[in-house]
Protein backbone atom coordinates (compact mmCIF):
# COMPACT_ATOMS: atom_id res chain seq x y z
CA UNK A 1 0.00 0.00 0.00
CA UNK A 2 1.29 3.43 -0.84
CA UNK A 3 2.33 5.36 2.23
CA UNK A 4 0.51 8.44 0.97
CA UNK A 5 -2.78 6.59 1.53
CA UNK A 6 -2.05 6.12 5.20
CA UNK A 7 -2.11 9.77 6.13
CA UNK A 8 -4.93 10.28 8.62
CA UNK A 9 -7.71 12.18 6.86
CA UNK A 10 -8.62 15.54 8.37
CA UNK A 11 -11.03 14.96 11.22
CA UNK A 12 -14.58 15.15 9.87
CA UNK A 13 -17.15 16.52 12.26
CA UNK A 14 -19.30 13.89 13.94
CA UNK A 15 -23.09 13.81 13.72
CA UNK A 16 -23.32 15.07 17.28
CA UNK A 17 -20.97 17.95 16.52
CA UNK A 18 -23.02 19.02 13.52
CA UNK A 19 -26.19 18.83 15.59
CA UNK A 20 -24.69 21.33 17.98
CA UNK A 21 -23.62 23.70 15.25
CA UNK A 22 -26.90 23.43 13.41
CA UNK A 23 -29.19 24.83 16.10
CA UNK A 24 -26.82 27.01 18.11
CA UNK A 25 -28.20 30.41 17.13
CA UNK A 26 -31.82 29.51 17.72
CA UNK A 27 -30.98 27.65 20.95
CA UNK A 28 -29.53 30.92 22.22
CA UNK A 29 -32.79 32.70 21.41
CA UNK A 30 -34.65 30.06 23.43
CA UNK A 31 -32.24 30.44 26.35
CA UNK A 32 -32.66 34.20 26.21
CA UNK A 33 -36.45 33.92 26.26
CA UNK A 34 -36.34 31.59 29.25
CA UNK A 35 -34.02 34.02 31.00
CA UNK A 36 -36.39 36.92 30.32
CA UNK A 37 -39.37 34.95 31.61
CA UNK A 38 -37.38 33.95 34.71
CA UNK A 39 -37.19 37.65 35.48
CA UNK A 40 -40.72 38.65 34.47
CA UNK A 41 -42.43 35.53 35.82
CA UNK A 42 -40.05 34.08 38.41
CA UNK A 43 -42.69 32.10 40.25
CA UNK A 44 -43.52 29.99 37.21
CA UNK A 45 -40.21 29.87 35.39
CA UNK A 46 -37.89 29.15 38.30
CA UNK A 47 -39.81 25.99 39.14
CA UNK A 48 -39.68 22.79 37.09
CA UNK A 49 -43.43 22.36 36.67
CA UNK A 50 -43.81 24.77 33.80
CA UNK A 51 -41.10 22.96 31.85
CA UNK A 52 -42.74 19.59 32.48
CA UNK A 53 -45.99 20.98 31.13
CA UNK A 54 -44.22 22.23 27.98
CA UNK A 55 -42.77 18.81 27.43
CA UNK A 56 -46.25 17.35 27.68
CA UNK A 57 -47.90 19.78 25.26
CA UNK A 58 -45.12 20.48 22.75
CA UNK A 59 -44.73 17.02 21.15
CA UNK A 60 -47.75 17.16 18.78
CA UNK A 61 -46.85 20.52 17.18
CA UNK A 62 -43.16 19.59 17.24
CA UNK A 63 -43.74 16.34 15.36
CA UNK A 64 -45.79 18.13 12.70
CA UNK A 65 -43.20 20.90 12.44
CA UNK A 66 -40.48 18.28 11.85
CA UNK A 67 -42.50 16.83 8.99
CA UNK A 68 -43.29 20.26 7.63
CA UNK A 69 -39.57 21.12 7.64
CA UNK A 70 -39.04 18.33 5.14
CA UNK A 71 -41.95 19.66 3.05
CA UNK A 72 -40.52 23.20 3.06
CA UNK A 73 -37.07 21.88 2.15
CA UNK A 74 -38.60 20.48 -1.03
CA UNK A 75 -40.04 23.91 -1.80
CA UNK A 76 -43.59 22.83 -0.95
CA UNK A 77 -46.13 23.60 1.77
CA UNK A 78 -48.74 21.51 3.58
CA UNK A 79 -51.57 23.31 5.33
CA UNK A 80 -53.91 20.32 5.55
CA UNK A 81 -52.39 18.84 8.72
CA UNK A 82 -54.98 20.22 11.21
CA UNK A 83 -57.68 18.18 9.51
CA UNK A 84 -55.45 15.09 9.33
CA UNK A 85 -54.88 15.46 13.09
CA UNK A 86 -58.62 15.66 13.66
CA UNK A 87 -59.37 12.60 11.52
CA UNK A 88 -56.63 10.53 13.15
CA UNK A 89 -57.84 11.62 16.57
CA UNK A 90 -61.41 10.62 15.69
CA UNK A 91 -60.39 7.24 14.29
CA UNK A 92 -58.35 6.51 17.40
CA UNK A 93 -61.07 7.64 19.83
CA UNK A 94 -63.97 5.87 18.17
CA UNK A 95 -62.06 2.57 17.85
CA UNK A 96 -61.02 2.78 21.48
CA UNK A 97 -64.46 3.75 22.72
CA UNK A 98 -66.52 1.29 20.69
CA UNK A 99 -64.19 -1.68 20.27
CA UNK A 100 -61.66 -1.31 23.09
CA UNK A 101 -58.84 -1.26 20.58
CA UNK A 102 -55.58 0.38 21.60
CA UNK A 103 -52.57 -0.49 19.42
CA UNK A 104 -54.81 -1.43 16.52
CA UNK A 105 -56.53 1.93 16.92
CA UNK A 106 -53.13 3.60 16.75
CA UNK A 107 -52.30 1.72 13.55
CA UNK A 108 -55.69 2.55 12.05
CA UNK A 109 -55.22 6.24 12.84
CA UNK A 110 -51.75 6.20 11.25
CA UNK A 111 -53.12 4.39 8.22
CA UNK A 112 -55.86 6.99 7.82
CA UNK A 113 -53.30 9.80 7.97
CA UNK A 114 -51.03 8.00 5.53
CA UNK A 115 -53.82 7.58 2.99
CA UNK A 116 -54.83 11.23 3.38
CA UNK A 117 -51.22 12.31 2.87
CA UNK A 118 -50.91 10.08 -0.17
CA UNK A 119 -54.01 11.66 -1.69
CA UNK A 120 -52.60 15.12 -0.90
CA UNK A 121 -49.47 14.10 -2.81
CA UNK A 122 -51.51 12.95 -5.80
CA UNK A 123 -53.47 16.21 -5.87
CA UNK A 124 -50.26 18.25 -5.77
CA UNK A 125 -48.35 16.25 -8.41
CA UNK A 126 -50.99 14.88 -10.74
CA UNK A 127 -53.36 17.86 -10.81
CA UNK A 128 -50.43 20.25 -10.76
CA UNK A 129 -51.99 22.62 -8.24
CA UNK A 130 -49.34 24.49 -6.21
CA UNK A 131 -49.19 22.76 -2.84
CA UNK A 132 -50.00 25.89 -0.82
CA UNK A 133 -53.40 26.10 -2.54
CA UNK A 134 -53.95 22.36 -2.96
CA UNK A 135 -53.40 21.59 0.72
CA UNK A 136 -55.52 24.57 1.76
CA UNK A 137 -58.33 22.98 -0.24
CA UNK A 138 -57.55 19.61 1.37
CA UNK A 139 -57.69 21.27 4.80
CA UNK A 140 -61.34 22.06 4.07
CA UNK A 141 -62.02 18.73 2.42
CA UNK A 142 -60.55 16.49 5.13
CA UNK A 143 -61.91 18.75 7.87
CA UNK A 144 -65.39 18.54 6.36
CA UNK A 145 -65.13 14.78 5.99
CA UNK A 146 -64.08 14.41 9.64
CA UNK A 147 -67.04 16.46 10.83
CA UNK A 148 -69.37 14.38 8.66
CA UNK A 149 -68.14 10.98 9.88
CA UNK A 150 -68.04 12.12 13.49
CA UNK A 151 -71.46 13.69 13.08
CA UNK A 152 -70.06 16.90 14.57
CA UNK A 153 -69.78 15.32 18.02
CA UNK A 154 -66.88 15.36 20.44
CA UNK A 155 -65.62 12.26 22.24
CA UNK A 156 -64.00 11.81 25.62
CA UNK A 157 -61.96 8.74 26.62
CA UNK A 158 -60.65 9.54 30.12
CA UNK A 159 -60.63 5.80 30.94
CA UNK A 160 -57.61 5.32 28.64
CA UNK A 161 -55.34 6.75 31.34
CA UNK A 162 -53.58 3.82 32.91
CA UNK A 163 -53.82 1.64 29.79
CA UNK A 164 -50.51 0.36 28.49
CA UNK A 165 -50.68 2.49 25.33
CA UNK A 166 -51.19 5.62 27.41
CA UNK A 167 -48.36 4.78 29.77
CA UNK A 168 -45.99 4.07 26.94
CA UNK A 169 -46.82 7.01 24.71
CA UNK A 170 -48.08 9.72 27.06
CA UNK A 171 -47.27 8.53 30.58
CA UNK A 172 -44.88 10.08 33.07
CA UNK A 173 -41.49 8.89 34.30
CA UNK A 174 -41.71 10.50 37.72
CA UNK A 175 -42.85 13.92 36.55
CA UNK A 176 -41.24 13.69 33.13
CA UNK A 177 -43.65 13.32 30.18
CA UNK A 178 -42.75 10.30 28.04
CA UNK A 179 -44.10 11.84 24.84
CA UNK A 180 -41.25 14.34 24.83
CA UNK A 181 -38.77 11.48 24.47
CA UNK A 182 -40.79 10.15 21.55
CA UNK A 183 -40.76 13.59 19.93
CA UNK A 184 -36.97 13.79 20.35
CA UNK A 185 -36.56 10.32 18.86
CA UNK A 186 -38.61 11.43 15.85
CA UNK A 187 -36.47 14.58 15.61
CA UNK A 188 -33.31 12.45 15.41
CA UNK A 189 -34.93 10.21 12.81
CA UNK A 190 -36.04 13.18 10.73
CA UNK A 191 -32.58 14.73 11.00
CA UNK A 192 -31.13 11.50 9.64
CA UNK A 193 -33.66 11.37 6.83
CA UNK A 194 -32.94 14.94 5.77
CA UNK A 195 -29.17 14.89 6.13
CA UNK A 196 -28.15 11.28 5.75
CA UNK A 197 -30.76 9.56 3.60
CA UNK A 198 -31.11 9.56 -0.17
CA UNK A 199 -34.75 10.62 0.19
CA UNK A 200 -33.67 13.76 2.06
CA UNK A 201 -30.97 14.46 -0.49
CA UNK A 202 -33.47 14.17 -3.32
CA UNK A 203 -35.77 16.63 -1.51
CA UNK A 204 -32.88 19.06 -1.02
CA UNK A 205 -32.18 19.07 -4.74
CA UNK A 206 -35.89 19.29 -5.65
CA UNK A 207 -36.19 22.35 -3.41
CA UNK A 208 -32.97 23.79 -4.76
CA UNK A 209 -33.95 23.58 -8.43
CA UNK A 210 -36.49 21.42 -10.21
CA UNK A 211 -34.45 21.55 -13.42
CA UNK A 212 -31.33 20.26 -11.71
CA UNK A 213 -33.32 17.57 -9.93
CA UNK A 214 -34.70 16.44 -13.27
CA UNK A 215 -31.39 16.25 -15.10
CA UNK A 216 -29.67 14.33 -12.31
CA UNK A 217 -32.40 11.72 -12.64
CA UNK A 218 -34.52 12.31 -9.52
CA UNK A 219 -38.10 11.13 -9.98
CA UNK A 220 -39.67 14.34 -8.79
CA UNK A 221 -43.33 13.32 -8.65
CA UNK A 222 -42.62 10.06 -6.86
CA UNK A 223 -40.47 11.77 -4.24
CA UNK A 224 -43.12 14.45 -3.67
CA UNK A 225 -45.86 11.87 -3.22
CA UNK A 226 -43.66 10.07 -0.70
CA UNK A 227 -43.10 13.40 1.04
CA UNK A 228 -46.79 14.26 1.44
CA UNK A 229 -47.53 10.68 2.49
CA UNK A 230 -44.91 10.88 5.24
CA UNK A 231 -46.35 14.25 6.28
CA UNK A 232 -49.78 12.61 6.57
CA UNK A 233 -48.40 9.80 8.74
CA UNK A 234 -46.60 12.24 11.04
CA UNK A 235 -49.70 14.45 11.33
CA UNK A 236 -51.73 11.40 12.31
CA UNK A 237 -49.10 10.41 14.88
CA UNK A 238 -49.25 13.93 16.30
CA UNK A 239 -53.03 13.55 16.41
CA UNK A 240 -52.75 10.37 18.48
CA UNK A 241 -50.28 12.00 20.91
CA UNK A 242 -52.64 14.95 21.28
CA UNK A 243 -55.59 12.63 21.91
CA UNK A 244 -53.65 10.63 24.51
CA UNK A 245 -52.59 13.78 26.34
CA UNK A 246 -56.04 15.42 26.35
CA UNK A 247 -58.07 12.15 26.26
CA UNK A 248 -60.60 13.87 24.03
CA UNK A 249 -61.49 14.28 20.39
CA UNK A 250 -63.07 17.38 18.96
CA UNK A 251 -63.37 18.27 15.30
CA UNK A 252 -61.09 21.31 15.24
CA UNK A 253 -58.51 19.84 17.59
CA UNK A 254 -55.61 20.63 15.26
CA UNK A 255 -56.65 24.05 14.06
CA UNK A 256 -54.76 25.86 16.81
CA UNK A 257 -51.51 24.45 15.43
CA UNK A 258 -51.92 25.76 11.91
CA UNK A 259 -50.04 29.03 12.31
CA UNK A 260 -47.76 28.14 15.21
CA UNK A 261 -46.35 25.07 13.46
CA UNK A 262 -45.55 27.04 10.31
CA UNK A 263 -43.95 29.67 12.55
CA UNK A 264 -41.87 27.04 14.36
CA UNK A 265 -40.38 25.81 11.08
CA UNK A 266 -39.32 29.24 9.87
CA UNK A 267 -38.20 30.48 13.29
CA UNK A 268 -35.94 27.41 13.30
CA UNK A 269 -34.06 28.68 10.27
CA UNK A 270 -35.36 26.51 7.44
CA UNK A 271 -35.08 28.44 4.18
CA UNK A 272 -38.31 29.91 2.84
CA UNK A 273 -36.90 29.36 -0.64
CA UNK A 274 -36.40 25.60 -0.27
CA UNK A 275 -33.21 23.59 -0.71
CA UNK A 276 -32.05 23.74 2.89
CA UNK A 277 -33.55 22.96 6.26
CA UNK A 278 -32.66 22.65 9.92
CA UNK A 279 -34.31 19.91 11.98
CA UNK A 280 -32.54 21.00 15.18
CA UNK A 281 -33.74 24.52 14.48
CA UNK A 282 -37.31 23.26 14.18
CA UNK A 283 -37.08 21.54 17.57
CA UNK A 284 -36.06 24.83 19.18
CA UNK A 285 -38.55 26.75 17.05
CA UNK A 286 -41.41 24.62 18.38
CA UNK A 287 -40.18 25.14 21.96
CA UNK A 288 -39.89 28.90 21.43
CA UNK A 289 -43.45 29.22 20.16
CA UNK A 290 -44.76 27.21 23.12
CA UNK A 291 -42.72 29.13 25.66
CA UNK A 292 -43.83 32.51 24.36
CA UNK A 293 -47.46 31.50 24.74
CA UNK A 294 -47.02 30.32 28.32
CA UNK A 295 -44.41 32.87 29.34
CA UNK A 296 -46.45 35.91 28.45
CA UNK A 297 -49.48 34.67 30.30
CA UNK A 298 -47.36 33.83 33.35
CA UNK A 299 -45.77 37.28 33.16
CA UNK A 300 -49.20 38.82 33.56
CA UNK A 301 -49.42 40.08 29.99
CA UNK A 302 -52.91 39.74 28.59
CA UNK A 303 -53.32 36.51 26.61
CA UNK A 304 -54.30 38.54 23.56
CA UNK A 305 -50.68 39.65 23.20
CA UNK A 306 -49.24 36.17 22.64
CA UNK A 307 -49.82 36.09 18.88
CA UNK A 308 -48.39 39.57 18.59
CA UNK A 309 -45.15 38.46 20.24
CA UNK A 310 -44.94 35.24 18.25
CA UNK A 311 -45.19 37.42 15.15
CA UNK A 312 -42.42 39.65 16.47
CA UNK A 313 -40.09 36.74 17.26
CA UNK A 314 -41.02 35.23 13.89
CA UNK A 315 -39.84 38.31 11.98
CA UNK A 316 -36.70 38.71 14.08
CA UNK A 317 -35.73 35.04 13.68
CA UNK A 318 -36.31 34.87 9.95
CA UNK A 319 -34.33 38.07 9.46
CA UNK A 320 -31.56 36.82 11.72
CA UNK A 321 -31.39 33.49 9.90
CA UNK A 322 -31.21 35.23 6.53
CA UNK A 323 -28.51 37.59 7.83
CA UNK A 324 -26.48 34.68 9.21
CA UNK A 325 -26.62 33.02 5.81
CA UNK A 326 -25.68 36.16 3.91
CA UNK A 327 -25.99 39.70 5.34
CA UNK A 328 -26.63 41.09 1.85
CA UNK A 329 -29.88 39.14 1.69
CA UNK A 330 -31.41 41.65 4.10
CA UNK A 331 -31.83 44.93 2.18
CA UNK A 332 -31.72 47.02 5.37
CA UNK A 333 -28.42 45.49 6.49
CA UNK A 334 -27.04 45.74 3.00
CA UNK A 335 -27.76 49.46 2.92
CA UNK A 336 -26.31 50.02 6.38
CA UNK A 337 -23.18 48.10 5.47
CA UNK A 338 -22.65 49.99 2.23
CA UNK A 339 -23.11 53.29 4.10
CA UNK A 340 -20.62 52.23 6.73
CA UNK A 341 -18.07 51.48 4.04
CA UNK A 342 -18.29 55.01 2.60
CA UNK B 1 -12.32 3.96 -34.10
CA UNK B 2 -14.05 0.77 -32.93
CA UNK B 3 -16.74 -0.80 -35.08
CA UNK B 4 -19.99 -0.17 -33.19
CA UNK B 5 -20.67 3.47 -32.39
CA UNK B 6 -21.61 4.40 -28.81
CA UNK B 7 -24.80 6.00 -29.98
CA UNK B 8 -26.64 5.87 -33.24
CA UNK B 9 -29.74 7.93 -33.99
CA UNK B 10 -31.78 6.74 -36.94
CA UNK B 11 -34.32 9.05 -38.57
CA UNK B 12 -35.14 10.56 -35.21
CA UNK B 13 -37.91 13.14 -35.18
CA UNK B 14 -39.40 15.17 -32.37
CA UNK B 15 -42.54 17.28 -32.46
CA UNK B 16 -43.99 19.49 -29.77
CA UNK B 17 -47.63 19.70 -30.80
CA UNK B 18 -47.42 21.16 -34.30
CA UNK B 19 -43.89 22.47 -33.92
CA UNK B 20 -41.33 20.21 -35.55
CA UNK B 21 -38.03 20.42 -33.67
CA UNK B 22 -36.20 17.52 -35.28
CA UNK B 23 -36.87 15.77 -38.55
CA UNK B 24 -35.13 12.60 -39.72
CA UNK B 25 -31.89 13.11 -37.87
CA UNK B 26 -29.40 10.32 -38.41
CA UNK B 27 -26.20 10.65 -36.42
CA UNK B 28 -23.47 8.43 -35.01
CA UNK B 29 -21.08 9.07 -32.17
CA UNK B 30 -18.06 6.78 -32.20
CA UNK B 31 -15.81 5.92 -29.30
CA UNK B 32 -13.10 8.32 -28.14
CA UNK B 33 -14.06 11.24 -30.35
CA UNK B 34 -15.10 14.80 -29.66
CA UNK B 35 -18.01 15.86 -31.83
CA UNK B 36 -18.86 19.52 -32.12
CA UNK B 37 -22.56 20.26 -32.51
CA UNK B 38 -23.21 23.64 -34.05
CA UNK B 39 -26.41 25.43 -35.01
CA UNK B 40 -28.40 28.58 -34.48
CA UNK B 41 -30.87 29.06 -31.68
CA UNK B 42 -33.86 26.92 -32.53
CA UNK B 43 -31.89 24.65 -34.86
CA UNK B 44 -32.78 21.72 -32.60
CA UNK B 45 -29.52 21.26 -30.69
CA UNK B 46 -31.06 21.08 -27.23
CA UNK B 47 -33.94 18.93 -28.41
CA UNK B 48 -31.45 16.50 -29.95
CA UNK B 49 -29.56 16.31 -26.67
CA UNK B 50 -32.72 15.84 -24.63
CA UNK B 51 -33.77 12.95 -26.85
CA UNK B 52 -30.29 11.44 -26.77
CA UNK B 53 -30.02 11.55 -22.99
CA UNK B 54 -33.49 10.40 -22.08
CA UNK B 55 -34.89 13.69 -20.82
CA UNK B 56 -37.51 13.59 -23.58
CA UNK B 57 -38.83 10.82 -25.80
CA UNK B 58 -38.58 11.08 -29.61
CA UNK B 59 -41.83 11.07 -31.62
CA UNK B 60 -40.32 8.95 -34.40
CA UNK B 61 -37.16 7.06 -35.32
CA UNK B 62 -34.92 4.82 -33.27
CA UNK B 63 -31.98 5.16 -30.89
CA UNK B 64 -29.25 2.52 -30.68
CA UNK B 65 -26.72 2.46 -27.84
CA UNK B 66 -23.72 0.25 -28.61
CA UNK B 67 -25.74 -1.51 -31.28
CA UNK B 68 -28.70 -2.22 -28.97
CA UNK B 69 -32.02 -0.67 -29.88
CA UNK B 70 -33.44 1.40 -27.04
CA UNK B 71 -37.08 1.16 -26.05
CA UNK B 72 -38.04 4.80 -26.43
CA UNK B 73 -40.95 4.61 -23.99
CA UNK B 74 -38.84 3.51 -21.05
CA UNK B 75 -35.73 5.52 -21.91
CA UNK B 76 -35.02 7.97 -19.11
CA UNK B 77 -32.18 9.89 -17.53
CA UNK B 78 -31.62 6.93 -15.19
CA UNK B 79 -31.45 4.55 -18.16
CA UNK B 80 -29.01 6.86 -19.94
CA UNK B 81 -26.83 6.91 -16.82
CA UNK B 82 -26.85 3.12 -16.79
CA UNK B 83 -25.77 3.15 -20.44
CA UNK B 84 -22.96 5.51 -19.43
CA UNK B 85 -24.28 8.59 -21.17
CA UNK B 86 -24.07 11.75 -19.12
CA UNK B 87 -25.04 15.34 -19.80
CA UNK B 88 -23.54 18.48 -18.36
CA UNK B 89 -26.03 21.29 -18.76
CA UNK B 90 -24.88 24.85 -18.97
CA UNK B 91 -26.47 26.04 -15.74
CA UNK B 92 -28.64 23.27 -14.44
CA UNK B 93 -26.37 20.40 -13.55
CA UNK B 94 -25.55 21.38 -9.99
CA UNK B 95 -27.65 22.23 -6.94
CA UNK B 96 -26.56 25.75 -5.94
CA UNK B 97 -27.14 25.50 -2.21
CA UNK B 98 -25.75 21.99 -1.85
CA UNK B 99 -22.15 21.15 -0.97
CA UNK B 100 -19.84 19.74 -3.63
CA UNK B 101 -19.83 16.21 -2.24
CA UNK B 102 -23.63 15.97 -2.55
CA UNK B 103 -23.44 17.28 -6.08
CA UNK B 104 -20.99 14.59 -7.08
CA UNK B 105 -23.27 11.79 -5.93
CA UNK B 106 -26.83 13.08 -6.21
CA UNK B 107 -29.10 10.64 -8.02
CA UNK B 108 -26.76 7.70 -7.27
CA UNK B 109 -25.40 8.08 -3.74
CA UNK B 110 -23.31 5.50 -1.92
CA UNK B 111 -25.86 4.06 0.50
CA UNK B 112 -26.39 1.10 2.76
CA UNK B 113 -29.38 -1.12 2.11
CA UNK B 114 -31.69 1.15 4.08
CA UNK B 115 -30.84 4.05 1.82
CA UNK B 116 -28.68 5.92 4.29
CA UNK B 117 -25.79 7.74 2.67
CA UNK B 118 -22.18 6.91 3.54
CA UNK B 119 -21.10 10.53 3.86
CA UNK B 120 -17.53 9.70 4.73
CA UNK B 121 -17.00 7.58 1.64
CA UNK B 122 -18.70 10.11 -0.61
CA UNK B 123 -16.57 12.96 0.71
CA UNK B 124 -13.41 10.92 0.27
CA UNK B 125 -14.17 10.11 -3.36
CA UNK B 126 -15.33 13.67 -4.06
CA UNK B 127 -12.06 14.90 -2.64
CA UNK B 128 -10.10 12.55 -4.90
CA UNK B 129 -12.01 13.68 -7.99
CA UNK B 130 -11.35 17.30 -7.10
CA UNK B 131 -7.64 16.79 -6.55
CA UNK B 132 -6.82 14.44 -9.39
CA UNK B 133 -9.42 14.34 -12.18
CA UNK B 134 -10.24 18.02 -12.30
CA UNK B 135 -7.16 19.33 -10.56
CA UNK B 136 -8.79 21.72 -8.07
CA UNK B 137 -6.17 23.08 -5.80
CA UNK B 138 -7.98 26.37 -5.64
CA UNK B 139 -7.86 28.29 -2.40
CA UNK B 140 -10.79 27.88 -0.11
CA UNK B 141 -12.63 25.20 -2.04
CA UNK B 142 -13.25 21.86 -0.41
CA UNK B 143 -15.93 19.19 -0.60
CA UNK B 144 -18.15 21.09 1.85
CA UNK B 145 -18.20 24.28 -0.22
CA UNK B 146 -21.64 25.02 -1.65
CA UNK B 147 -21.75 25.31 -5.43
CA UNK B 148 -22.96 28.91 -5.22
CA UNK B 149 -19.43 29.90 -4.16
CA UNK B 150 -17.75 28.44 -7.28
CA UNK B 151 -16.93 30.30 -10.47
CA UNK B 152 -18.60 29.31 -13.75
CA UNK B 153 -15.53 27.43 -14.97
CA UNK B 154 -15.17 25.56 -11.69
CA UNK B 155 -18.80 24.47 -11.92
CA UNK B 156 -18.21 23.00 -15.36
CA UNK B 157 -15.17 21.25 -13.94
CA UNK B 158 -17.20 19.71 -11.12
CA UNK B 159 -19.88 18.52 -13.52
CA UNK B 160 -17.35 17.07 -15.96
CA UNK B 161 -15.41 15.45 -13.11
CA UNK B 162 -18.63 13.87 -11.90
CA UNK B 163 -19.36 12.47 -15.36
CA UNK B 164 -15.87 11.04 -15.64
CA UNK B 165 -16.03 9.49 -12.19
CA UNK B 166 -19.16 7.59 -13.10
CA UNK B 167 -17.27 6.19 -16.05
CA UNK B 168 -19.47 7.69 -18.72
CA UNK B 169 -18.48 6.70 -22.23
CA UNK B 170 -20.23 9.69 -23.71
CA UNK B 171 -20.34 13.07 -22.05
CA UNK B 172 -22.60 15.73 -23.53
CA UNK B 173 -21.64 19.33 -22.83
CA UNK B 174 -24.32 21.94 -23.41
CA UNK B 175 -22.62 25.27 -24.14
CA UNK B 176 -20.16 24.99 -21.26
CA UNK B 177 -18.34 28.25 -22.00
CA UNK B 178 -21.31 30.61 -22.20
CA UNK B 179 -20.87 33.61 -19.93
CA UNK B 180 -17.37 32.65 -18.84
CA UNK B 181 -14.31 34.87 -18.60
CA UNK B 182 -11.50 34.10 -21.04
CA UNK B 183 -9.29 32.45 -18.43
CA UNK B 184 -12.19 30.22 -17.37
CA UNK B 185 -12.88 29.24 -20.98
CA UNK B 186 -9.39 27.85 -21.45
CA UNK B 187 -9.86 25.78 -18.27
CA UNK B 188 -13.06 24.31 -19.68
CA UNK B 189 -11.40 23.53 -23.02
CA UNK B 190 -8.72 21.68 -21.05
CA UNK B 191 -11.44 19.70 -19.27
CA UNK B 192 -12.82 18.75 -22.68
CA UNK B 193 -9.44 17.57 -23.89
CA UNK B 194 -9.09 15.51 -20.71
CA UNK B 195 -12.33 13.73 -21.63
CA UNK B 196 -10.68 12.49 -24.81
CA UNK B 197 -7.37 11.60 -23.21
CA UNK B 198 -9.39 9.61 -20.67
CA UNK B 199 -10.59 7.44 -23.59
CA UNK B 200 -14.16 8.76 -23.64
CA UNK B 201 -16.33 10.54 -26.17
CA UNK B 202 -17.91 13.92 -25.99
CA UNK B 203 -20.60 15.89 -27.77
CA UNK B 204 -19.71 19.51 -27.44
CA UNK B 205 -22.45 22.02 -28.17
CA UNK B 206 -21.17 25.50 -28.71
CA UNK B 207 -21.94 28.89 -30.16
CA UNK B 208 -18.34 29.94 -30.45
CA UNK B 209 -17.16 28.26 -33.65
CA UNK B 210 -13.56 28.99 -32.86
CA UNK B 211 -13.60 26.81 -29.73
CA UNK B 212 -15.32 24.01 -31.59
CA UNK B 213 -12.84 24.02 -34.41
CA UNK B 214 -10.07 24.02 -31.86
CA UNK B 215 -10.95 20.91 -29.83
CA UNK B 216 -13.30 18.75 -31.92
CA UNK B 217 -12.53 15.77 -34.15
CA UNK B 218 -15.77 15.99 -36.07
CA UNK B 219 -18.26 18.76 -36.84
CA UNK B 220 -22.01 18.38 -37.08
CA UNK B 221 -24.13 21.34 -38.12
CA UNK B 222 -27.84 21.31 -37.38
CA UNK B 223 -30.15 23.56 -39.34
CA UNK B 224 -33.90 23.78 -38.78
CA UNK B 225 -34.05 20.33 -37.28
CA UNK B 226 -31.91 18.60 -39.89
CA UNK B 227 -28.26 17.64 -40.16
CA UNK B 228 -26.77 20.07 -42.67
CA UNK B 229 -23.15 18.99 -42.33
CA UNK B 230 -21.24 16.06 -40.80
CA UNK B 231 -17.50 16.08 -41.56
CA UNK B 232 -14.15 15.49 -39.86
CA UNK B 233 -12.73 18.78 -38.59
CA UNK B 234 -9.52 18.21 -40.52
CA UNK B 235 -11.40 18.44 -43.85
CA UNK B 236 -12.46 22.03 -43.23
CA UNK B 237 -10.52 25.09 -42.19
CA UNK B 238 -11.96 27.56 -39.73
CA UNK B 239 -12.69 30.00 -42.58
CA UNK B 240 -14.43 27.34 -44.68
CA UNK B 241 -16.60 26.48 -41.71
CA UNK B 242 -17.68 30.07 -41.12
CA UNK B 243 -18.37 30.49 -44.84
CA UNK B 244 -20.57 27.39 -44.76
CA UNK B 245 -22.51 28.67 -41.75
CA UNK B 246 -22.97 32.05 -43.41
CA UNK B 247 -24.32 30.36 -46.54
CA UNK B 248 -26.88 28.51 -44.40
CA UNK B 249 -27.89 31.82 -42.91
CA UNK B 250 -28.28 33.41 -46.37
CA UNK B 251 -30.43 30.52 -47.59
CA UNK B 252 -32.70 30.99 -44.64
CA UNK B 253 -33.07 34.71 -45.29
CA UNK B 254 -33.84 34.03 -48.94
CA UNK B 255 -36.25 31.26 -48.00
CA UNK B 256 -38.08 33.51 -45.59
CA UNK B 257 -38.44 36.32 -48.15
Amino acid sequence: MATGENVTPTRQYSIAGLFKVEGTAIALVLALLILVFMITAPRAFLGFRVYMSFMATVPPPMIIALGLTLVVVAGEMDLSFPSVIAMASYVFCILYQNYDMTWVALLAALAAGTVMGFINGLVVTKLGIPSLIATLAMLFLWGGLTTVVSNGMSLAIPQIEGDLIHTMLAGRIGVFPVQFLWALAIAVLMWLILNRHRFGENLLFIGDSLRVAKVVGIQIDREKIKLFTLMGTLSALAGVFLTLETTTYFSNAGMGYLLTVVAAVFIGGTSIFGGSGKMAGTVFGALIVAIIEAGLVASGVQGFWTRFFIGLVFIISVTMNAALEDPDKVPLLKELRSRARK
Amino acid sequence: MSSTPIVRLENVGKQYGKVVSLKNVTLEIGSNEIVGLIGDNGAGKSTLIKVLTGVEQPTSGAIYVRGQKIDAASYSVKEAHKLKIETVYQDSSLGEKQPLWRNFFVGRPITNRFGFIDVKAEKKVANQIMRSTIGFRGVGIDVDTPVSRLSGGERQGVAIGRAMHFDSDLIVLDEPTVALALKEVSKVLDFIRSIKSGGRSCIYIEHNIHHVHDVCDRLVVLDRGEVALDVPTSSMTYTELTDFLMSLHRQRVVGAA
